[in-house]
């Protein structure tokens, strides 16, 4: 459904949310899951997805 | 009293008490109490009537009482398919959801039971109106009984051993032992799965055993019934606490993880134990010669 990123160039296809740091990706990363009711997945390259299952 | 009449009233009263007796009322089950109850007694009922005045009618030459038989099995078709509607329906307010195969198989069973009531309520009808009321009631209390021990399936314990497992995390990716379960993207989820979520290994017995808990429906069952006995740790936002079992691809074992509010291990092994085996998902490729080809 989206993703957050630092590097935003690693994303593309879906909503993509800028972070500034670690925290910030986080923090926005729980916001999203908690109103998409979704899921945060780790893709180990600094860029979190949010999927609905 | 007529023959006519204790036949009928023999195979009404066993019938409708046979369907009762078929009825599970816990927390896991359906129906839901008082209404569904009354419910399923109802059409017990019905059924019990229709199969009691069968035999009494065939005798006194009234052929076309057969064709009530056949209205009967229309109406319960349909009373499984609207059963089967509502529960999917009413899917989407359970935190942790039957599964449709699940449903499948509570519409089938009350449509059989159905059934089977009108059955036993012809067999009592029958044998009271040719050898009087207490043979009659003794041969429906007989068929009753063993009614009710054809219709009790398996359950998990006799198919797979289900013991307590460990997690772990590599990183942002969970496993029950060397199953992977999920990727637990935030830190806050992976500390909380830390500290409050169970693990549960299912080691089948054999490759029958295997093929059911290959199966996704079946899974999914165990996965609500654990959840509804022992409470779930989640809500609606918060989808990543969801139970999950998931399968080890190499020897069929299955890895579940769950957050129950209920935090004793030994209820959780103990509700899936007796998470009853779907019909749908019975597999018995040990009954065919290349299954049994295959198996080590």
């Amino acid at each position: 459904m989206a993703a957050v990123a630092i590097d935003g160039k690693k994303v593309s296809g879906v909503p993509v949310f800028s972070a500034e740091n670690e925290e910030e990706q986080a923090n926005m990363a729980t916001i999203l899951s908690r109103v998409l009711e979704a899921v945060v997945h780790d893709m180990g390259n600094g860029v979190y997805i949010v999927v609905r299952h | 009293m007529s023959n006519v009449i204790w036949g009928i009233a023999t195979g009404i009263t066993v019938g409708t008490l046979a369907r009762y007796l078929m009825m599970r009322r816990d927390v896991r089950q359906y129906p839901s109490y008082p209404h569904a109850v009354v419910n399923h007694l109802s059409l017990g009922f019905l059924a019990a009537t229709l199969g009691a005045v069968a035999i009494p009618a065939l005798a006194a030459e009234e052929y076309t009482a057969v064709t009530f038989l056949a209205l009967a099995a229309t109406q319960f078709r349909e009373v499984r398919s609207m059963e089967r509607q509502m529960l999917v329906a009413l899917e989407t307010s359970k935190l942790v959801p039957r599964g449709k195969d699940f449903i499948e198989g509570i519409a089938r069973t009350f449509e059989a039971r159905n059934y089977l009531v009108l059955f036993i309520a012809l067999l009592t009808s029958g044998v009271s109106f040719w050898q009087g009321p207490v043979l009659g009631i003794i041969a429906g209390i007989a068929a009753a009984a063993f009614v009710r021990k054809f219709i009790g399936g398996k359950a998990i314990k006799d198919i797979a051993k289900v013991r307590a497992g460990e997690l772990r995390f590599e990183k942002y990716n969970l496993f029950v032992e060397d199953i992977h379960i999920m990727n637990v993207g935030l830190k806050k989820t992976r500390k909380i799965y830390e500290e409050r979520a169970k693990a549960v290994v299912l080691e089948p017995f054999d490759d029958n055993a295997r093929e059911i808990l290959a199966n996704v429906g079946q899974r999914q069952a165990i996965a609500h019934d654990a959840a509804s006995l022992l409470g779930i740790y989640r809500d609606v936002d918060t989808a990543e606490f969801t139970p999950l079992l998931r399968r080890n691809k190499d020897t069929g074992r299955i890895g579940m993880i769950i957050l129950p509010l209920e935090p004793d291990t030994e209820c959780l092994l103990q509700a899936v134990r007796h998470v009853p085996v779907l019909e749908s998902a019975v597999a018995k490729p040990l009954a065919s010669s290349a299954g049994r080809c295959a198996s080590d």
